[in-house]
């Protein structure tokens, strides 16, 4: 059952929050131990008292659109009195004084936060083995990684270890392991979805994006999270859409597709391609009209992204000096500069620091205009070109990754492996458009997913678009490996 | 000084102390005497995922002062960010504006009269930018050298400051002076700035001198102390010079107990500040409307000010122009002329006289306000029209006031301070001047010019409390019965 039908349940008797949330308490002690999802994992007797409330006010008329649902979040976004470390020692004793926007939204609608979940450090890594903490294993092959880097935010989901989880995309993190455990990833237009209390990676590239089970769940949490937020200036000014009115078996319009001739080339997995060209037959068959285009440019903006995301995270993360909160040294007898020095080099995990080292590099006299001013610039010509072909279609498919989840060790060994996997997630951060990971295929007990990118605000039809291939392809609610021996 | 060929440009910092917000958040701009890190929110502490959101009457305040000082006003606003490390800075980068590549202030090119000596003297303004103040760094134990240990209070982290930077046209460090008292007079009159309140307009002064290298000395608080400041680094490195030394590219703090500056570090290079667009904040429009709405706000400015005095009160270009210097001062002298009228003579002593002391004494003008109300000035006026004081006194009267803080008329009635016009007692001292200075008397007979020195004797005897009106009446009276007296002894 998913969560949009759980809820309706919810409303109707509130007493069935307790069974399912002990349920859930009763499979995350059979299957974290081998997963690890989560960085903080809430007590069940202090959850339990939070359904206490959500039932109660249901009992008193609360119509909560996600009233008694366990949320599992990325461990990158405020929570008042609730341990946020990003996955990173710097931060491993730092408990928010306040809520992000998306957490009063998820909380105002009776949704109840079960735990902060695993990531790679501040966001920086495509697997999840770059926590500054432990390892998530994929529930699929548990010698495999989940991807990144919201790993633990698409476990928690594809383990049944939450029914919805929140994670953070800067170029792919949701989408990635939503792709790499079989579940549905979505990043919003840029300025959807409130940036207040995500901390900072990648400012101009990055949304909270809710990771789930099926396009239902998909559209019931986005039309939670999305709208105005005055506290965040690059918050559009939009007013919420219940996408649930979107989820039609049938298309809401004629649909024109276009692939991306240079993202099905030969650096692509040839079982992701086959799974990728099945999935296109079924869109096909429902009608849709399917073309290829050619984007020569894309071919720039993997160091594109890289450049403006290294650039962004250098400074985002000088606020990191351990003087307020965080990571703290005996600062007796040191100057400023030292006592900085020691709780950076300390707090921080390698991936970070070179981030942050590229980043003060392409920012510096003399390298500006070479790097961040010529990125720009061909983040603007993205942004053209696909306005221009997004002009005559109504959506992008591309593989969201060129290949199946790696296995754990493997990409750390091989990092240009690693930032490729972002390759086709990225492009849509540096220009701001909404897209979806949803699975299209399951390989040798393994999910591939496929990537829909709309035009700006476009995410009704993204749904629709889903639905229809979630209802053709029957790929909703998978159960992974290593959760099937308890359900 | 002026064959060292002095080159001096400033830059001023200002805070915005009208507006009732910080910069970026919602917290109070009022963050003076406040119990040290309570007025702090998740913005201006700079926590993780915490944003700013512009204060949107910071931009308005920037835009008033760029037309005031007839600024070009970019057409998008952009903030950057400056990145350096200091504990006081809790982002470790202030959110500011850059004129550079990928970025714009939001005003440039400006210009802002001076007037020295009389003569008008035009000062270019490069530019204008809004930031945010860092945080306060306190060393309870002792100074930066040697404080055992160092607190940090955020309240004062986010307050609007603006950056209003000349370029080098000043010549000499009266100049400078004067250059700040105008911008202050300026921001005064808009209403931007309360600069009673400590720390509210903070200047770095950039110096250089004919084969030398800029010098910049940070952090100076008042005008007078970067006049001071600036003579000091003439002299010092003139010396130096001389000597045949090198002057460094250098940053030095002021250290306004010792009246010194103080070497704080060598600038080899530029200051690699890595700016670049806030992502956080988007650039947005600043529309032609919003310009205009802003122009159509502007009030009476000093310049226009010092012509009305000079037309609707007859006053001297000299006196109109010091008067508005301070608003405070050109505020007094209109609510005096409109409780006794007389716009000459108040304004003559309100320059030579309040002015002075004001300056001997290191008020300000609000403290002397309060000390010497416009009401006291008036009615010192009027004991003087009705002959119950005279001149001299009114001007000994006015520093007692502002040492005291005892009433004008306290001090006119209770000290003795009142005129003598007594017919009978003036006459008994002239007789002893007359009977003291026989030569004099023949003098002023022969001389009519010649009485002034008897005057004065008269006027010191008396200790100056004697009407000098009367006293001239009645030595004229007294030397025509003599001149009488001894035509018919003969």
């Amino acid at each position: 059952m998913d969560g949009l039908e759980l809820v309706k349940l919810f409303h109707a008797d509130p007493s069935l929050i307790y069974e399912y949330v002990i349920e859930t308490y009763e499979l995350i002690r059979k299957v974290e131990d081998s997963i690890k999802s989560y960085i903080t994992l809430k007590p069940l007797d202090e959850v339990l008292k939070e359904c206490k409330i959500v039932s109660d006010k249901i009992k008193d008329g609360f119509k909560g659109r996600l009233a008694g649902l366990l949320i599992a979040v990325k461990d990158v976004i405020s929570t008042k009195g609730l341990l946020t470390t990003c996955g990173s020692k710097m931060l491993s004793n730092y408990i928010p004084p306040y809520d992000a926007t998306v957490i009063e939204r998820v909380s105002a609608e009776g949704g109840i936060i079960i735990g902060k979940t695993n990531m790679d450090e501040f966001a920086m890594g495509s697997t999840t083995e770059n926590s500054a903490f432990f390892i998530t294993r994929n529930p699929w092959d548990l010698s495999r990684v989940p991807g990144g880097s919201s790993g633990g935010s698409a476990t928690a989901v594809s383990a049944y270890e939450a029914t919805i989880s929140l994670g953070s995309d800067t170029g792919g993190s949701v989408r990635l392991p939503a792709s790499y455990t079989g579940t549905v990833g979505v990043k919003p237009t840029y300025g959807l979805v409130s940036r207040y209390g995500l901390i900072s990676y990648g400012t101009s590239l990055e949304q909270v994006g809710p990771i789930v089970r099926d396009v239902s769940d998909a559209a019931l949490i986005l039309s939670v999270l999305s709208g105005h937020d005055p506290r965040d200036s690059t918050s559009l000014k939009v007013e919420a859409v219940d996408y649930t009115t979107f989820l039609k078996p049938i298309p809401l319009k004629k649909y024109r597709v276009a692939i991306i001739k240079e993202c099905i080339n030969e650096g692509v997995d040839s079982s992701v391609l086959s799974s990728f060209n099945k999935s296109i037959y079924r869109l096909e068959n429902e009608g849709f009209e399917v073309s290829e285009v050619s984007i020569p440019i894309i071919r720039y903006a993997l160091p594109t992204y890289y450049i403006i995301a290294m650039a962004e995270a250098s400074s985002n993360l000088s606020r990191y000096d351990g003087i307020r909160y965080g990571y703290h040294v005996d600062v007796e007898n040191k100057l400023w500069d030292e006592a900085y020095t020691e709780s950076r080099s300390y707090g921080f995990g390698l991936e970070v620091k070179k981030r942050i080292l590229l980043g003060t590099f392409v920012l510096s006299a003399g390298y500006y205009d070479q790097y961040y001013l010529k990125a720009s610039k061909v983040r603007k010509l993205l942004y053209d070109e696909f306005s221009r072909i997004l002009s005559h279609y109504d959506v992008v498919i591309t593989p969201t990754a060129p290949s199946l989840p790696p296995r754990i060790g493997e990409a750390i060994s091989d990092p240009m492996k690693l930032y490729l996997s972002d390759i086709y997630t990225a492009t849509v951060n540096l220009i701001g458009l909404p897209a979806m990971s949803i699975p299209a295929d399951i390989v040798n007990d393994l999910p591939v997913g496929i990537q829909l990118i709309g035009p700006r605000l476009s995410e009704g039809s993204l749904i629709n678009i889903a639905y229809i291939h979630e209802v053709k392809s029957g790929l909703k609610n998978l159960i992974p490996t290593a959760v099937r021996p308890y359900v | 000084m002026s064959n060292l060929n002095v080159k001096i440009g400033l830059e001023v910092h200002v805070q915005i102390t009208s507006l009732k917000s910080k910069l970026f958040c919602s917290c109070s701009s009022e963050y003076r005497g406040k119990p040290p890190n309570t007025n702090v929110c998740p913005t201006c502490l700079g926590l993780p995922g915490a944003l700013p959101v512009v204060n949107i009457e910071a931009v308005k305040a920037a835009l008033m002062v760029a037309l005031a000082l007839k600024c070009t006003i970019s057409d998008v606003l952009v903030f950057s960010r400056k990145h350096y490390f200091y504990p006081d800075l809790v982002k470790n980068y202030q959110i500011s504006q850059y004129d550079g590549i990928g970025s714009v202030a939001i005003a440039r090119n400006g210009l802002m009269t001076i007037n020295v000596d009389g003569k008008t003297k035009p000062i270019r303004i490069r530019r204008i930018n809004i930031e945010e103040d860092p945080g306060k760094i306190i060393y309870p134990t002792g100074s930066l050298l040697t404080s055992k240990y160092t607190l940090i209070d955020y309240n004062r982290s986010g307050i609007p400051l603006l950056e209003i930077v000349s370029e080098p046209d000043l010549t000499n460090p009266k100049e400078a002076r004067i250059f700040i008292d105008k911008l202050r007079s300026i921001l005064e009159h808009i209403g931007l700035v309360n600069p009673e309140l400590e720390g509210s307009i903070r200047v770095d002064a950039n110096i250089s001198l004919e084969g030398g290298s800029r010098v910049e000395v940070k952090n100076i608080s008042s005008s007078k102390d970067v006049e001071r400041a600036l003579t000091y680094e003439i002299i010092r490195q003139s010396k130096a010079l001389e000597h045949g030394e090198v002057i460094r590219r250098e940053t030095r703090h002021w250290d306004d107990l010792k009246k010194v500056t103080i070497s704080a570090r060598v600038k080899e290079l530029e200051e690699d500040y890595r700016y670049f667009p806030d992502p956080d904040l988007p650039p947005f429009k600043i529309s032609k409307e919003l310009i205009e709405e802003t122009a159509s706000k502007l009030p009476e400015l000093p310049d226009q000010r010092v012509e009305r005095f000079m037309k609707t009160y007859g006053l001297s270009e000299y006196l109109a122009n010091v008067l508005v210097s301070e608003k405070g001062l050109a505020d007094y002298f209109e609510d005096c002329v409109k409780i006794c009228g007389e716009p000459e003579s108040i304004g003559n002593i309100i320059v030579n006289d309040l002015k002075r002391w004001i300056d001997e004494l290191d008020l300000s003008i609000y403290e002397a306000i309060r000390l010497f109300p416009q009401k006291d000035l008036c009615q010192l006026v009027d004991l003087l029209n009705k002959n119950v004081i005279n001149i001299k006194i009114l001007k000994e009267i006015i520093p007692r006031a502002l040492k005291s803080g005892k009433s004008a008329s306290t001090i006119v009635y209770e000290e003795g301070y009142v005129d003598i016009s007594d017919e009978d007692v003036l006459l008994k001292i002239i007789d002893e001047v007359i009977r003291e200075n026989p030569k004099a008397v023949g003098d002023a007979l022969t001389n009519p010019k010649a009485i002034n020195y008897l005057v004065g004797q008269v006027m010191r005897k008396s200790k100056g409390r004697a009407n000098p009106e009367l006293t001239n009446k009645l030595l004229i009276k007294r030397l025509n019965e003599l001149s009488r007296a001894s035509s018919n002894a003969n």
